[in-house]
């Protein structure tokens, strides 16, 4: 019937293919690159009991705050702990924060997203108001407050970057639906007597799944961006296992002994995860939304 | 619409967005938690201490005499008492850290936009050569750098390694607050270090502030870059197609006059409504900038009540957040309005 083929055209759209990224030009590079630092670091956290080379928690395994030498390539933290093994299994936390606030975001801003626009009217106007007001008030001040009031927990920090970000994939999902809504393959379907659901689910939103891919990767970036800063205010998830943000928090009051390395890796390896997640945004935004420039 | 029903429709527009922030900021901090007063003593030890707050704080009222006196208050520039001993007004304490954030905003929100527009325009030039790639990169990459993180780079670079510029504070401990000008005994003051000390006519001062302004607000501004880069290179690369340059070409005009002087000038309203857009996520990251410098504004007055679970005040911080942003961009679209008439139509 109609389905596969929509299915196929959506799944070209979505996956180029992997050799054919390469020959998209930039975007297609920034997309596979991306793809490949966000694989590493995932499996790298997985994977991380295995390779670490001492207990990450475990302290006075060498002399406090040495910097990074031949046995502690990293260098060792304040209480003498092996920083390559907190830089390698640190990023626990924030993966699990960042993709439960993504879940949470999908799952209530795009079908809100979707019955509104379809629906319309005085019901639209509504919703859009709340969400332009969530929308315009500063993102990382909500989440704070959200997340003073919620206290401590993964749960809790998921949810409060959640509420913060639901605007975006309200908004986009929106407006999307209102130009595909009036397309003419729309009104055929609707000529020939399918119910709202059927068109809602099965015409309309396979068109929309391109949209959420891209604001779902970066909003990727900005909630391990958002989990980074909320833990540095001190709102972090209390927790014994290592966690970047923590490493960079602690580091924050060490910078004036110079120990440069206690803030440096971990650092870096949350803006590598961000920027894996933001190169896959901007790569397949390029893609999938064709601008006048190229 | 002329100018006048369009100014007059916006400012109406504002105030139901006005009031659902607030509402919003109810709903958080004192509906959804059930008590604050319970959450900041985290465990129902002391009753009669517990019983004496909500009546100083007016928790004890029905929840919707408190909303009521909420907004009221508000209206009154009155943004409740605050939960630490003293039971001190917040709106005071709000009041004097308000111009080091506003001071911290300004000057990145400068350097920000500085930074995009010459490197947007770079690009734009270069398009699709590698120096047009690099700096597309390179906005990427400011968007995935937690700020703070850049902070602590500066501080532990050009601060305490090279000792080139202080690490945190608005000033020197032994130097005084400029003043501003005093003119028969009437105090003019902004509250905007940089401001003041030249009222005060003391360059010395000017120099001081500005050295403890440099790194904060260039970490900021770094990380605000990147939108703006995007921003002028995608509009710069229109406008630089069109005839008019073309046109301002042929007749021999140096290529720096065709570019800044001509096309520049056709992308920049954009650029007025993204420093609009992007004020929200300023103020985000000066919370952190702050916390990072100890710059003593309202992020670090946020951050230090949170650490305090001094939850009255943490709302009047928010509050003024979030009006302090819808004024912004009520601003912004009323001068872009007024600069560019085709609104109007």
């Amino acid at each position: 019937m109609k389905t596969p083929a929509i299915k196929k055209s959506m799944l070209s759209r979505i996956i180029p293919g992997l050799t054919s990224l390469t020959k998209r030009g930039l975007a297609g590079w920034l997309v596979l690159f991306g793809a490949i630092i966000v694989a590493s670091i995932i499996i790298m956290t997985l994977i991380a009991p295995w390779i670490r080379p001492h207990d990450p928690s475990a302290i006075e395994i060498g002399p406090p705050l040495s910097p990074p030498s031949l046995q502690f390539p990293f260098g060792t933290t304040d209480m003498g702990g092996d920083m390559l093994s907190r830089v390698i299994s640190g990023g626990g936390i924030m993966l699990q924060v960042a993709a439960l606030s993504v879940i949470i975001c999908l799952a209530a801003g795009a079908p809100l997203g979707l019955f509104s626009s379809y629906v319309g009217g005085i019901t639209d106007r509504v919703f859009c108001l709340i969400m332009d007001s969530v929308y315009a008030f500063p993102s990382l001040v909500l989440a704070i407050a959200i997340a003073a009031m919620l206290g401590k927990g993964v749960v809790n920090m998921a949810l409060s970057i959640a509420v913060v970000y639901v605007p975006s994939y309200f908004r986009v999902i929106r407006s999307q639906v209102l130009s595909i809504k009036e397309m003419s393959y729309v009104e055929a379907a609707r000529a020939v007597g399918a119910k709202s659901g059927t068109i809602l689910f099965r015409y309309i939103l396979p068109n929309v799944v391109p949209s959420i891919v891209v604001i779902l990767t970066v909003n990727f970036a900005d909630a391990i961006l958002t989990a980074a800063g909320l833990t540095f205010i001190g709102l972090g998830v209390p927790v014994d296992v290592p966690d970047w943000g923590w490493d960079l928090t602690n580091g924050r009051r060490l910078l004036n002994s110079g120990a440069w390395w206690v803030i440096t890796f971990p650092g870096l390896m949350v803006i590598l995860l961000a920027l894996g997640f933001t190169f896959m945004g901007e790569g397949l935004s390029e893609l999938l939304n064709p601008r006048l420039e190229d | 619409m002329t100018l006048r029903t369009y100014i007059i429709s916006r400012i109406l527009l504002t105030i139901p967005m006005i009031f659902i922030l607030l509402t919003m900021v109810f709903i958080v901090v004192r509906v959804l938690p059930g008590d604050p007063v319970l959450l900041h003593f985290e465990k129902a030890e002391n009753p009669e201490a517990m019983e004496e707050m909500r009546r100083k704080l007016g928790l004890d009222k029905p929840l919707w005499i408190q909303y009521f006196d909420y907004l009221s208050g508000l209206l009154r520039g009155d943004l409740g008492k605050s939960m630490a001993p003293g039971f001190y007004p917040v709106a005071q304490q709000i009041f004097s850290a308000f111009p080091a954030t506003l001071e911290l905003a300004i000057f990145s929100m400068i350097i920000a936009v500085l930074i995009g527009i010459f490197l947007g325009v770079e690009a734009a030039k270069a398009y699709n050569k590698p120096k047009d790639h690099a700096i597309r990169i390179f906005g990427i990459v400011t968007y995935a750098i937690p700020v703070f993180f850049l902070g602590m780079i500066f501080q532990i670079t050009l601060g305490v390694g090279l000792h080139l510029l202080p690490v945190g504070l608005r000033k020197s401990p032994t130097m005084d607050a400029p003043v501003g000008l005093n003119i028969g005994g009437i105090n003019l003051s902004t509250g905007l270090y940089t401001v003041d000390s030249l009222l005060e006519g003391n360059i010395y001062k000017f120099v001081e502030s500005l050295r403890y302004l440099v790194l904060p607000s260039l970490t900021l501004g770094l990380v605000l870059s990147g939108v703006f880069i995007r921003l002028t290179r995608s509009n710069m690369l229109e406008t630089l197609r069109l005839d008019f340059v073309t046109a301002a070409k042929a007749r021999g005009l140096k290529e720096r006059v065709v570019t800044y002087g001509y096309a520049l000038r056709n992308a920049f309203l954009p650029v007025l409504t993204m420093m609009g857009l992007q004020f929200a996520t300023l103020l985000g990251g000066a919370i952190l900038t702050e916390t990072t410098f100890s710059w003593p504004g309202l992020g670090r007055y946020i951050v230090d009540r949170i650490n305090f679970r001094d939850y009255t005040a943490i709302q009047g911080a928010i509050v003024v957040f979030g009006i302090f942003v819808s004024i912004v961009s009520l601003v912004v679209d009323l001068l872009y309005a007024y600069l560019d008439p085709r609104i109007r139509l």
